[in-house]
């Protein structure tokens, strides 16, 4: 699903060039559940938001879904972002004066789905994460759980080939933090790959995969015991 | 544009952020009413100076005489000087190319005029044709003082509207005879006259009919004349004042006056007045669109500094839709078409708004100088377009840098 080959990243500041990905190469089957870990300034961030299209590599290859994702303008980015990608953000990054449901129904806006269907669809994807009942409700008035969960309804309303998460419990209790996997492990269940950046080892140990990050170098890339977050909530 | 999903979501973001959509409005319909009310006003203290000055035509030179108070030429002092019809003819031959319309007047003050049992005083006035021109004067029924009148001496009046009404009630004036001192007049027609009631109790006869009749011989009181306007108010101004002085001094040389003796011929001219008048409206006018295209601008920083805002305040939604896929056009568009809704929405009501209220209020102005203010619709309409076009332009740029920010840097905005 995703192949990276020597990926390189620096950002300039002045004179001074900060090199952050050395070289980076891995690859993400589909169905796969990865964990990308690291301390703050391995590089992990900016993996991510080059995965997300969000930033570009200086060079290297990277290819999604057997795209090579390179040249990017903006209208192509905005494009591909809306067709391959869901984003799950730490500080969930819902719109605030829209309602539950017209969060989850947006990226369908953008994709031109008819506003019947995009209701319907965007619906369907709030009682997957069981919130229903609150599909009428602003942000402001759902718990931080909920709007994650909010959040991952509306990464999945496109219906992307890969989710994208950064720090999905950074914000949350432990409890809630096990919640949320919970539902991230059951959409992985379903065959959508998932990528989970997290400095919790807890968190790290609930997906199949960990690859750790180093002073932008992989420094180890192993398979683990998946942890099932159903048995501690 | 005229996609029925954008205008949706539009409306959606429009009343999800009251206050927002609530300000960016106030701004500008409060600037388009302010201005409509400006440039109603204007109109109307330009409405009301010109009429105080259609009473009578404004090119007017009025001649007429009084008693001497300086002896001239062995000459005593408190001599009146009579004008007579051979110094209208006079200025008539010798002004000729520059005048417009004339007339002698030999009038007579407080005649007693009745009809059946009907008897009032008011002033009768001898004149000829040209007087209605200089008057202003519009006939209501019909004809005024013709020709033919003065040459043949007919005994005919034209009666002011007021002098009908209290003559004949409801009657039907024409062809009727009334009596001036108990000589009858036929009543060939009725005038209104801009200058109100007091011209309209008047009664108009021939000239040389009221000399003859009332025993003047050619004498006469006023001559009225209006000169010939040119293309340059200037010109006609320099005009009418050279000629008020050259009569002046004529009149004085045949009358053997003084020169310097002031009441005894005295010549007034209006367009001086006239141009001190209409150079006060010009300015007056200046001040107002003055005032009012600083409103204008005033209206245009305040929606620039709105649209600013909205776009600071936003940067992170905007992150946050390009996140989910939005294009930077897209974005562009969203700001711009909820930009342009809202001020053309409000401009428009303050437009109505204050077009609505000069009309409920206008028609109650009882003053003197302000009359029917009033506001040209396109010019109106053409403030409203320039904010509008203004708020796009000032919404433009930030949203082009906005829809230009990267989504990471966009998401990071706290």
């Amino acid at each position: 699903m995703i192949q990276i080959k020597d990926l390189h990243k620096s950002y300039h500041m002045g004179s001074n060039s900060l090199h952050v990905l050395k070289g980076i190469n891995f690859n993400v089957n589909e169905g796969e559940l990865v964990s990308i870990m690291g301390s703050s300034g391995s590089g992990k961030s900016t993996l991510l938001n080059i995965l997300g299209m969000l930033d570009e590599a200086d060079s290297g290859q990277y290819i999604l879904d057997n795209v090579p994702i390179k040249n990017l303008n903006e209208k192509i980015a905005a494009k591909y972002r809306n067709e391959f990608l869901g984003f799950i953000f730490q500080s969930f990054n819902l719109i605030n004066y829209k309602s539950a449901l017209d969060n989850v129904s947006m990226p369908l806006y953008y994709k031109g789905v008819k506003r019947k269907e995009r209701t319907d669809r965007a619906m369907h994807y709030l009682e997957k994460v069981g919130l229903a009942e609150w599909s009428h409700h602003l942000p402001s008035e759902l718990s931080g759980g909920q709007k994650q969960r909010v959040a991952i309804a509306r990464a999945l309303a496109s219906d992307p080939k890969v989710l994208l998460a950064d720090e999905p419990t950074g914000a949350l209790d432990t409890k809630t933090s096990y919640e949320v996997m919970e539902l991230i492990q059951g959409i992985n269940d379903e065959g959508k790959t998932i990528l989970i950046v997290t400095h919790e080892d807890d968190i790290a140990h609930m997906t199949k995969r960990i690859v750790n990050l180093r002073d932008g170098v992989i420094i180890d890339d192993s398979t683990v015991e998946q942890v099932r977050a159903s048995a501690h909530v | 544009m005229f996609d029925l999903e954008r205008w949706q979501e539009i409306f959606e973001t429009l009343r999800k952020n009251k206050l927002r959509t609530f300000l960016t409005g106030l701004s500008v319909a409060s600037g388009i009413f302010i201005l409509v009310i400006l440039l109603g006003f204007s109109k109307g203290l330009e409405n009301g100076v010109k009429s105080q000055f259609e009473r009578d035509a404004s090119n007017l030179i009025t001649v007429w005489t009084g008693v001497t108070t300086k002896g001239y030429k062995g000459l005593n002092p408190g001599r009146y000087v009579q004008m007579k019809n051979e110094n209208f003819d006079f200025i008539s031959q010798k002004y000729k190319s520059n005048i417009e319309h004339e007339t002698a007047i030999f009038s007579i003050w407080g005649a007693e005029i009745t009809y059946k049992n009907e008897n009032v005083n008011y002033q009768v006035r001898g004149v000829m044709p040209d007087h209605q021109f200089i008057e202003n004067a519009d006939m209501e029924t019909g004809r005024f003082v013709n020709e033919t009148d003065v040459e043949e001496t007919r005994k005919v009046a034209v009666i002011g509207k007021k002098l009908r009404q209290d003559l004949f009630k409801d009657e039907d004036p024409i062809n009727k005879e009334i009596k001036i001192y108990g000589i009858s007049f036929k009543v060939v027609g009725v005038f209104i006259d801009p200058g109100g009631e007091r011209e309209e109790q008047q009664a108009y006869i021939p000239l040389s009919t009221s000399q003859k009749v009332f025993g003047a011989g050619d004498n006469i009181r006023n001559i009225l004349v209006t000169v010939k306007m040119s293309d340059n108010f200037e010109d006609a101004v320099t005009l009418s004042n050279n000629m008020s002085t050259a009569i002046e001094t004529e009149l004085k040389q045949i009358h053997t006056v003084a020169p310097d003796d002031t009441s005894a011929v005295r010549v007034f001219n209006t367009l001086e007045e006239a141009k001190k008048i209409y150079s006060l409206i010009d300015t007056i006018q200046f001040v107002f669109w003055v005032i009012g295209v600083l409103t204008i601008i005033a209206g245009v920083v305040g929606v620039g500094n709105i649209m600013l805002i909205i776009v600071k305040e936003r940067t992170k939604e905007i992150g946050i839709r390009k996140a989910l896929g939005a294009l930077p056009l897209s974005i562009i568009g969203m700001i711009l078409q909820e930009a342009i809704f809202v001020t053309m929405f409000a401009g428009l009501f303050g437009l109505i708004f204050g077009l609505g209220l000069l009309e409920i209020v206008g028609p109650q102005v009882q003053h003197d100088f302000i009359k029917y203010p009033q506001v040209d619709f396109n010019i109106a309409l053409s403030a409203v377009f320039v904010l509008v076009f203004a708020g796009a332009v000032a919404g433009f740029f930030p949203a082009y840098r906005a829809a230009k920010i990267k989504p990471i840097v966009a998401l990071r905005d706290e």
